[in-house]
C-alpha cells in the first residue's frame, strides 16, 4: 500500500534513474541518515563509540572497497588484511611527519597510497584469475604485514614496533589521540561511510561499474564488445585499496590508537571483510553494510546476552559465541546463497504486493 | 536488523551493570584462543585469590572484592570492548594482560584516570613515574629480565661473554621485540654476538629459525614466547638437541603448559621467574581449603599451584595490598581510581608482610614511588625437572645492569613524552 512505484511520477531522466525510487525508501533513507548525524552523536558514550559504531562503520568501508574489487568485478582477494595495514601505516607516517595537517586530508591521501600498492599488486589479474589469483593477492597479504615488521622506518624506530595515533584535530576538535570524544570520532567515520558509500554506489551504477560488471561476468566477451580489461581490472584494484586504504587508517587512528601489524592486519583480517560481504551479498552496497553489521555487531550482542544477561561464564560465551556465529552463518548460506542483501530484496518484493498479494 | 539489535544490546549492557558499592577490578583474560593455555592459570589464580579474601576476611576493609571478567582472547580489538564496558562500572585497576593491550590503554586509560598494572610485560618504559602517571610495570620488566638472563650467563661462563653467541628467539610482535633494544646494548658492552629469530604468530612453525640454531650453534638461546609458541620451541629444541641448560625463556615461557608436552625432552629447560613456584604457601593452601575444596574456584581447580596460577596469586595479592595501602592513605574504604594510582605509587610490602599474609619468600619486598613505578626489578632462574615434573628456582634474585637498562628507559620515555606531548611531572 504504502510500498510501491504507483503514483510517485518522475519528470526527468535524473529522478527516474535515482538510487531509491520509491519514495518509502528515500524517507526511510533520510531518516536514518538524519538520526544518525543529530540524534545518534546526542546519546552516543564510549562504549558505544568504541565497541559498536566505530568497528561497524570503518569495516563497512572496508567491505564496501572489497565488494567492488570482488563482487563487482569479480576478481577475488585475499589481501585486504595488508591493504588497511598500507592505509595505517601510511597514515602514521603522514601524521608524524606533517602534524600540523588535518587529519581528514591524512586520511584520503593514505587512501591514495594504498590506490598505487593495490594497483601493484593488482598487475598479476591481468594474467591469472580466481583462485590463482587468490593466491597472488595471498602474497601480497603475508610480504605487506612482514614489511610493516621487518623496516622500522615505518614504525619510527620505536622499540616495541607498535605505532600510536597522536592528537589530531579536525576543525579545532580532537579526533584521534586518548582525549578525543566519543561524537567526534563517531562523526567522523560516519561522514567517511557516507561519502564512500555514496561514491560507491555512483560508481558501480556509471560506465566504470557496468565495465567492471562485464569483466565480472565474462572476460572475453567483454573484451570483444571493447571494454579494455587493463583498464577495468587495474581501477577495481584502485578504487577497491583506496576504500581498504581509508578504511585501515580510520582503524588505526580512530578506532584503535594503536596498531601492531601482526595482530591486527593479519590474515584473519582479510578473512574476515571477505564473510562479511559473502554473507552481506556480493555486488550489492547494502550487503556491504548488513555484512559488516553481521559480523561486528552479533558477537558483542551475544556476548552482552550471554555474559551480562544470563550471568554465563566468559569462556563458555566466547566458544558459544563462535559457534552461534558459525552456524548462523551457515544457516544463512544455505538458505540464501546471495546473502543477506536478497533477504531485503525479497522483502521489498512482498511489500510492494502487500496487503494484496496477487 | 541492526537497529534491532542495538536496541537489544543495549538493553543488555544496561542490565549488565552491577551494584557500584563495591571494589571493582575488571579482569581481561583470555580462556579461548591460541594463548589459553599461558592465560587460563593465571585468570584462575587471581580469581581464586580474591574469592579468598572474600570468603575468609569479607573482602578488604569491609568491601567486597568484585572480579569482573572479561574475555579477550588476547586481542587487541576485544580487549579495547571490555576496556569500554567495564570502565563504567567504577573500576579501580586494569591489568590488560597483554603487551598490545597494554600500548593501546596507556593513553586511553590515562585520560580517564583509571591506573593501569602490567604485570612484567608492557612498555617497559612505564618505569619511569614522572612520564607515565598512571601506568606502572612491576615488578620485573623485560628490559630488565634481558639484563639478568645475560647476568646469568655470564655468571655460567666464569664472567665474560667474549666472542660468544647468543640466539634470541621471539615471538614477532610488540611483546616479542621488547627486549631486542637492551639485548643489542648489553652485545655491545659485553662482546657478544646476538643473534635475532622472529616467530610469527600464534608460533607453531618454527622449523627455519631452529635450523638456524643448529647452523650457527650459539652459546645461548634465549626465548620471549608466549602460549603454543613456547611449547613448540621446546619440542624443536630438543628434536635438534640443543643443551636444554643453555636455553633460558623469560617469565612467560616457563610454565608447566610450556614444558609438559614436551615430556623428557624438556629436562634441564630454564626461564625466569620473578615469584616462588609449588604451593607450600600458607595463602595457596588456604585457597585449597577454603575455595577450591568449597567449589567456589574460578576454573576447574586443577591448575592450583602451577606457575602461571602463582603469578596470578601474586598480582592479585599486590592488588590487595595496594587496595589496603589505598584505603588507610585515605580513611575510607570505598576508595576510587585516583586513591587507588596513589596507592600503587606508595606500595610498601615488605617481607614481614608478605610473612603476614601467608606467602612469605614467595616474592621479594615491593616499594614503590612518585618517579619510580616498578619495584623490586629482581628476577631469578628456575628449572623445569621433567623426572619431578616441578620447577625448582636455582637462584637468588638478581638485579639487572641498572647502568644500561636506566638510560633506555629514560630515553624512551622521554620520546614518549615528546610524542604525546605530555610534560613531566616534578615528583617531589
Amino acid at each position: 500500500m504504502l510500498y510501491r512505484e504507483a503514483g510517485d511520477f518522475k519528470t526527468s531522466y535524473a529522478k527516474d534513474n535515482q538510487t531509491f525510487p520509491i519514495r518509502f525508501d528515500r524517507w526511510g533513507y533520510y531518516v536514518i541518515l538524519a538520526f544518525a548525524f543529530l540524534v545518534v552523536p546526542m546519546v552516543i558514550n564510549d562504549y558505544w563509540a568504541s565497541a559498536v559504531l566505530l568497528p561497524f562503520l570503518i569495516y563497512a568501508v572496508a567491505a564496501l572497497g572489497l565488494n567492488i574489487l570482488v563482487g563487482y568485478c569479480g576478481q577475488v582477494s585475499l589481501g585486504t588484511g595488508g591493504f588497511m595495514a598500507v592505509g595505517a601505516y601510511s597514515c602514521y607516517k603522514l601524521m608524524t611527519a606533517f602534524p600540523d595537517v588535518n587529519i581528514v586530508i591524512h586520511v584520503i591521501l593514505s587512501g591514495f597510497i594504498t590506490a598505487a600498492v593495490g594497483v601493484l599488486f593488482g598487475l598479476p589479474s591481468l594474467r591469472i584469475k580466481g583462485f590463482y589469483l587468490a593466491v597472488a593477492t595471498l602474497a601480497a597479504q603475508f610480504f605487506l604485514v612482514w614489511l610493516f615488521n621487518k623496516v622500522p622506518w615505518f614504525y619510527n624506530y620505536s622499540a616495541s614496533g607498535q605505532i600510536s595515533a597522536p592528537t589530531r584535530t579536525v576543525f579545532g576538535v580532537d579526533v584521534t589521540g586518548p582525549m578525543a570524544s566519543a561524537p567526534a570520532k563517531y562523526l567522523t567515520c560516519l561522514t567517511f561511510v557516507v561519502v564512500m558509500a555514496w561514491i560507491a554506489r555512483n560508481l558501480t551504477r556509471g560506465s566504470v561499474g557496468r565495465k567492471w560488471m562485464a569483466i565480472r561476468d565474462m572476460d572475453i566477451a567483454a573484451e570483444i564488445i571493447g571494454v579494455n580489461p587493463l583498464a577495468a581490472k587495474l581501477s577495481a584494484f584502485a578504487v577497491s585499496s583506496f576504500f581498504v586504504g581509508v578504511a585501515g587508517a580510520l582503524f588505526f587512528a580512530v578506532y584503535l590508537g594503536a596498531v601492531e601489524v601482526g595482530e591486527v592486519f593479519g590474515i584473519q583480517k582479510s578473512f574476515l571483510v571477505l564473510f562479511m560481504i559473502i554473507i552481506g551479498g556480493l555486488g550489492s552496497i547494502l550487503g556491504s553494510f548488513m555484512g559488516a553489521a553481521f559480523i561486528v555487531l552479533l558477537p558483542v550482542f551475544l556476548k552482552n546476552v550471554l555474559v551480562g544477561s544470563f550471568g554465563w561464564a566468559t569462556d563458555l560465551a566466547a566458544h558459544l559465541e563462535i559457534m552461534i556465529l558459525g552456524g548462523l552463518i551457515m544457516m544463512f548460506l544455505v538458505l540464501e546463497p546471495h546473502g543477506l542483501t536478497a533477504y531485503w530484496r525479497t522483502i521489498k518484493e512482498k511489500l510492494r504486493l502487500w496487503p494484496f498479494p496477487h | 536488523m541492526k537497529f534491532k539489535l542495538l536496541a537489544a544490546a543495549a538493553a543488555a549492557v544496561m542490565a549488565a551493570a552491577p551494584a557500584m558499592a563495591d571494589l571493582t577490578i575488571p579482569a581481561l583474560n583470555y580462556r579461548t584462543g591460541p594463548y589459553a593455555p599461558s592465560g587460563i592459570p593465571y585468570a584462575d589464580g587471581f580469581s581464586d585469590y580474591m574469592t579468598l579474601l572474600n570468603e575468609r576476611d569479607g573482602g578488604i576493609g569491609g568491601e567486597m572484592i568484585n572480579v569482573v571478567e572479561c574475555e579477550t582472547g588476547y586481542n587487541t580489538e576485544k580487549g579495547v570492548e571490555c576496556y569500554e564496558q567495564t570502565k563504567g562500572q567504577g573500576a579501580l585497576l586494569y591489568i590488560p594482560q597483554s603487551t598490545g593491550i597494554t600500548y593501546q590503554l596507556i593513553p586511553k586509560a590515562s585520560a580517564d584516570q583509571i591506573p593501569i598494572w602490567s604485570v612484567a610485560y608492557g612498555r617497559t618504559s612505564a618505569v619511569n613515574g614522572k612520564v607515565f602517571e598512571w601506568v606502572f610495570n612491576m615488578p620485573v620488566t623485560y628490559w630488565d629480565g634481558a639484563s639478568v638472563a645475560v647476568k646469568y650467563a655470564m655468571e655460567q661462563e666464569g664472567g665474560s661473554l667474549e666472542g660468544k653467541k647468543i640466539a634470541l628467539v621471539y615471538h614477532n610482535s610488540a611483546y616479542g621485540k621488547e627486549p631486542i633494544r637492551t639485548l643489542e646494548a648489553l652485545a655491545e658492552k659485553h662482546g657478544f654476538e646476538l643473534l635475532q629469530l622472529a616467530v610469527d604468530h600464534p608460533g607453531q612453525e618454527q622449523k627455519s629459525q631452529w635450523l638456524q640454531i643448529r647452523r650457527e650453534r650459539p652459546d645461548y638461546v634465549f626465548m620471549w614466547g608466549w602460549g603454543v609458541m613456547n611449547q613448540v620451541a621446546i619440542q624443536e629444541a630438543a628434536n635438534i638437541r640443543y643443551p636444554m641448560d643453555k636455553f633460558i625463556g623469560v617469565w612467560w615461557s616457563g610454565s608447566e603448559a610450556d614444558v609438559v608436552p614436551v615430556g623428557d625432552g624438556a629436562d634441564g629447560y630454564k626461564s625466569l621467574t620473578f615469584h616462588g613456584v609449588g604451593t607450600d604457601f600458607p595463602a595457596l593452601q588456604e585457597i585449597k581449603s577454603t575455595v577450591i575444596d568449597a567449589g567456589k574456584n574460578a576454573g576447574d581447580g586443577s591448575k592450583w599451584g602451577e606457575v602461571g596460577y602463582n603469578r596470578g596469586v601474586y598480582a592479585a595479592a599486590v592488588v590487595a595490598e595496594a587496595i589496603r595501602t589505598a584505603q588507610e592513605m585515605t580513611g575510607k574504604s570505598d576508595i576510587t581510581a585516583t586513591d587507588m594510582r596513589d596507592a600503587m605509587e606508595n606500595l610498601d610490602i615488605t617481607d614481614a608482610r608478605f610473612e603476614e599474609i601467608g606467602l612469605g619468600g614467595f616474592a621479594p619486598a615491593v616499594e614503590t614511588s612518585c618517579a619510580v613505578h616498578s619495584s623490586p626489578r629482581l628476577a631469578a632462574v628456575q628449572q623445569w625437572s621433567a623426572g619431578d615434573k616441578a620447577w625448582t628456582v636455582l637462584t637468588d634474585y638478581m638485579e639487572p645492569d641498572f647502568e644500561v637498562v636506566d638510560p633506555l628507559i629514560e630515553e624512551d620515555s622521554m620520546a614518549y613524552a615528546a610524542e604525546a606531548g605530555i610534560e613531566p611531572r616534578a615528583c617531589e
